[in-house]
């Protein structure tokens, strides 16, 4: 499969070039849906500045990215498109591995269960043959490298890409079964953007299975397993933390970073729910409800871990989805990473329902983005009522998208 | 000076006393004692001058000639120069039969000229150029383009045109001009247009002849005859500045000469003949004076002054100051002012006398310079560029209008916090060149907390503009962060451009207790320059806003999703499935009732 994968690779760099050294360039690199105030390349190069200048990118608030961020771009700055491009074809390289290894697993399991004759005579329509399944990692990666979002995000050179890119090496270290470097990665992911953190418990999950050890909180087994993977990942990310300290030597990123993230100060609108919400919220309740809207995101990891025990890999999908749509500053880029995954489970698609509603309400509202942000901002005809509106049918939309999946599995 | 010019008269042929001249131009009453191919050294005593003035009248002629230069500074930069030289032919009117034979001021071929046909008046003019009107004002003699000539004959002539043909013969001969082209095809009488200027009452329009050529060039060939029927020719006096190459290379040229017929005094009891020789010339801004607004009589005429017309009676130049404070300032200041109302307009003038020796100061000659106002050498503009509540541009424009200094500025600026500054963004550029400022202190604003401060020290070029340019965006605050009117935007402070500007005079650094409090205020350091702080515009700018009507709307419909989501996960991860065994229809059930009640076996 190596062919397809380098014709893919070769034709999704082709697109980007092309994007690149067109005009088209400096207009996506200022869309509100492509870059946020955590990852856009704009303050990436105006912290970068500000170096420069003598002045710590954290005394301001210009500046979110993470010190790491500053190491790597400090010596790559002029070399930023062929990073970005490099960095999408690495995601897709590892999706593509990954979700190989997960469908021999899969493929695995269902030939001892059918030999073990667990399955009810009707649902071996539900079976899946290699055949089929040969095909589906170029599915992932075509889905991730073609997917319009993703040639946005990485043409804005937004650094959500690299966000991408870490989280799809974690999957595919955790899927090839290597505890210390899928823990490392986890600190990294964790690291950039704090969200990455609920999907400790699906990597858990994961290699509890297997390595055939039983998810009972009884068992010691069980709790050697967890601690030292959760050393793995806690000792990672206190070397990581350390580093970027020494970088600057102040411990000012934490406040600019972690807690520009939680606090949400900046409503810059994007294609999420906190902008106008915390816009138009009574000063009284903004603390309440900005640490409703948090817990949010990380309150569904313990009842779906719960649920999803045996698929842990749907349960890094669904992770991920929720991540997506909950964060604080959400992009295209990120909701681009969990829609590489559903090619995984196409053997699911003729049971869902409201299909084609659910993606002619995505696709409509991806259109009509651009088109009342300009009525806004710039013909001053509509007002940001429109605009808001569409972010609440877009929200909604995925909402409903990865949950009808989820009934299914 | 009245004993100084008898004592003089025994060596100079032609004795006359200078008369003191009142601002209004009218004659003292002290009258002079001409002594005429005598010589005396008779004293004449001072006290009773004036009865014994008409003792001393022979056939003495009283000439006079005044001459004047009328300056005056136009709006668009040009100048208006405007000289007037009067001669006061004292001969009586009604003997002008006579044969005259004595001249002193009056030119012998014009007074031949006005005894032979019988001339009443004569107005002769040559003009190069057009006067424009809206741009230049009314001037003070006006006159067409080419030649012009209208002549009134005494009542007593009887052939009109025969006298008006070799007049014009004449007239062409002693001006080198072409006026014998004037002939009955282009002469008219005109009924009402043309009164006379002068004394008389005649009024029959038989007597008048009026001719123009347009085509008529005038160069230096007509110049040349025309100053010399000046007294002084051109060596002395006002006419000292009249140089061709000069005049002629002006946008508006006339010159003309004429005469009339006027009262000696005010209560007419004797009448003269009054010649006037006048010369208007308009100077352009760009082909005299290189653009510059700097006008002097150095560069208008290429000469300066040294002396007056020693037969002048007054020899004055005005200098049109009424729009000083506006346009210009004059060197060198004379303290005489006189108003005047010409034209339907009273206008103040600066006068100076050059019969006075104190005029021309110690090097003896007069340069009038007219210069500019000393435009300010430090200058900043700022404007908010850009469309759209997205982002925008700060561009601040500072000019340097030193000619040829170079100093550095100070440039501060604090902007609010919620337009974002990119300071990768900044750049300066003077003439087109990039210029990087060689100190910059910048601190980022922390939102809500404190604003952008940007510092720089620029070196500014001399003569130039130099821009900076800095882009920000706009931010989408809280709505409890607007004010009550939030379209009509934000306001951002002046920026404070601070320098210290180099000084085309020298300060004094002495600080002594009764300075004026106005030129204290500010520490003087040191001599050579002098500390200035420049304040721009404050700038608007508008933000994007939400709906202020919509909180309570916001907050359901925002949650009304969260909780979409969070009730499709609820459903998801707590419904459990069971097998639903299908339904017996309904006698079936009521006989396994039957068959409960009675304790047999159930149906299926």
């Amino acid at each position: 499969m190596a062919a397809p994968l380098t014709l893919l690779l070769i034709v999704a760099v082709t697109i980007r070039a092309v994007l690149f050294r067109s005009s088209l360039a400096e207009l996506i690199l200022e869309r509100v849906e492509v870059v946020s105030p955590l990852n856009a390349w704009k303050r990436v190069v105006e912290g970068l500045a500000l170096l420069d200048l003598g002045v710590s990118p954290y005394s301001g608030d210009v500046f979110h990215e993470t010190p790491l961020m500053i190491y790597l771009f400090h010596f790559m700055v002029d070399y930023a498109e062929i990073v970005f491009m490099v960095t999408d074809g690495l995601t897709a390289v590892a999706l593509y591995l990954s979700i190989q290894t997960y469908n021999k697993n899969v493929f695995r399991k269902q030939k001892y269960a059918l030999e073990s004759d667990r399955y009810p005579a009707d649902c071996l329509e539900l079976l899946r043959s290699p055949k089929e399944m040969f095909y589906i990692p170029l599915k992932v990666a075509m889905f991730y490298l073609l997917n319009p979002f993703t040639i946005l995000s990485c043409v804005a050179k937004s650094t959500c890409g690299l966000n991408n890119a870490i989280i799809a090496l974690f999957i595919l270290c955790t899927l090839k079964g290597s505890a210390l470097l899928s823990g490392i990665l986890l600190a990294l992911a964790t690291y950039q953007s704090i969200y990455p953190l609920t999907l400790f418990a699906p990597a858990l999950l994961f290699f509890l299975q297997r390595l055939y050890i039983p998810v009972n909180l009884r068992r010691s087994s069980f709790w050697f397993f967890t601690l030292q993977y959760a050393f793995i990942y806690v000792g990672s990310l206190v070397v990581i933390t350390g580093l970027s300290f020494f970088l600057l030597g102040s411990w000012d990123f934490i406040p600019s970073v972690y807690g520009f993230i939680f606090s949400v100060p900046d409503l810059t609108p994007n294609i999420g729910l906190f902008w106008y919400f915390f816009a138009e919220m009574f000063e009284h309740f903004r603390l309440f409800f900005i640490c409703v809207f948090q817990i949010n995101v990380f309150f569904y990891t313990i009842p779906l871990s719960i649920k999803l025990k045996e698929h842990p890999v749907f349960l890094i999908f669904m992770q991920i989805a929720i991540i997506s749509i909950f964060k604080s500053y959400p992009t295209v880029g990120d909701v681009a990473l969990y829609m590489a995954f559903l090619p995984a489970w196409s053997h699911l698609y003729r049971f869902l329902r409201n299909i084609f509603l659910v993606s002619c309400v995505l696709l409509a509202c991806s259109a009509l983005f651009p088109v009342l942000w300009h009525l806004w901002i710039y013909a001053g005809s509509a007002n940001s009522n429109f605009y808001y509106a569409i972010t609440l049918l877009f929200n909604f939309g995925q909402v409903k998208g990865p949950i009808l999946i989820s009934h299914f599995t | 000076t009245f004993f100084q010019v008898t004592s003089v008269s025994l060596f100079i042929a032609e004795v006359y006393t200078p008369r003191e001249v009142n601002t209004d131009g009218s004659i003292a009453a002290e009258d002079l004692n001409e002594r005429q191919w005598q010589s005396t050294d008779v004293e004449v005593d001072r006290s009773d001058g004036t009865k014994d003035s008409e003792s001393f009248t022979a056939a003495a002629a009283r000439d006079q000639f005044q001459e004047e230069l009328v300056i005056r500074p136009l709006h668009s930069g040009d100048i208006y120069a405007s000289f007037q030289f009067r001669t006061l032919w004292d001969i009586d009117f009604l003997q002008e039969r006579q044969k005259v034979s004595h001249y002193r001021l009056f030119p012998k071929s014009l007074g031949q000229v006005l005894s032979k046909f019988s001339v009443r008046e004569l107005h002769i003019s040559f003009t190069q150029g057009f006067w424009r009107t809206m741009q230049w004002g009314q001037p003070f003699i006006p006159s067409p383009p080419g030649a012009e000539l209208w002549v009134w004959f005494h009542d007593t002539v009887s052939d009109v045109d025969g006298n008006w043909k070799e007049l014009t013969n004449v007239l062409s001969g002693i001006f080198c001009a072409s006026l014998n082209f004037i002939d009955l095809t282009n002469t008219v009488q005109p009924s009402a247009s043309f009164k006379p200027l002068g004394l008389g009452n005649a009024t029959d329009h038989r007597f008048l002849r009026y001719a123009t050529l347009p085509r008529e060039i005038v160069c230096t060939e007509n110049l040349t005859p025309w100053k010399k029927l000046l007294p002084c020719g051109s060596k002395a006096g006002l006419s000292v500045l009249l140089k061709s190459e000069k005049l002629f290379h002006s946008s508006f040229h006339s010159q003309a000469v004429h005469i009339r017929p006027v009262c000696q005094d005010e209560q007419c009891t004797s009448k003269a003949w009054e010649l006037r020789q006048t010369l208007n010339v308009v100077f352009d801004l760009y082909t005299s004076s290189q653009g510059k607004k700097e006008w002097s009589l150095f560069k208008m005429f290429s000469r300066t002054l040294t002396e007056a017309c020693p037969l002048a009676t007054s020899s004055k130049i005005y200098v049109d100051i009424t729009d000083n404070p506006e346009l210009f300032e004059l060197n060198p200041v004379t303290p005489l002012l006189s108003q005047a109302v010409v034209l339907g307009d009273r206008r103040t003038y600066s006068v100076f006398d050059l019969t006075r020796a104190e005029t021309f100061g110690q090097l003896c000659s007069l340069n009038l310079l007219l210069r500019d106002m000393l435009r300010p050498l430090l200058h900043a503009e700022r404007y908010v560029a850009g469309f759209g509540l997205q982002t925008g541009e700060i561009h601040t424009v500072i000019y340097n209008n030193h000619p040829y200094r170079a100093f550095p500025v100070l440039l501060m600026d604090s902007v609010p916090w919620y337009l974002q500054l990119y300071i990768h963004t900044l750049t300066v550029t003077s003439k087109s060149r990039d210029n990087k400022p060689s100190y910059i202190h910048y601190q980022p604003a922390k939102d809500r907390h404190r604003p952008h401060l940007l510092e720089m020290l620029i070196q500014l070029p001399p003569h130039s503009m130099t821009e900076v340019t800095v882009q920000f965006e706009r931010a989408l605050l809280k709505w409890t962060e607007y004010t009550p009117d939030p379209n009509h935007g934000f306001y951002v402070g002046s920026s404070v451009v601070s320098a210290l500007v180099p000084s085309m005079v020298a300060m004094n650094t002495n600080f002594t207790q009764d300075q004026p409090l106005f030129s204290s205020f500010v520490p003087v350091k040191e001599e050579s320059s002098y500390f200035v702080r420049v304040y721009t515009e404050p700038l608007l700018v508008n933000l994007p806003t939400p709906d202020f009507s919509m909180p309570y709307n916001v907050i359901c419909l925002t949650c009304t999703v969260v909780a979409v989501g969070y009730g499709s996960f609820y459903n998801l991860l707590t419904r459990t499935f069971q097998v639903d065994e299908p339904s017996l229809p309904l006698e079936k059930r009521l006989a396994n009732l039957i068959r409960r009640i009675r304790g047999v076996p159930l149906l299926a």
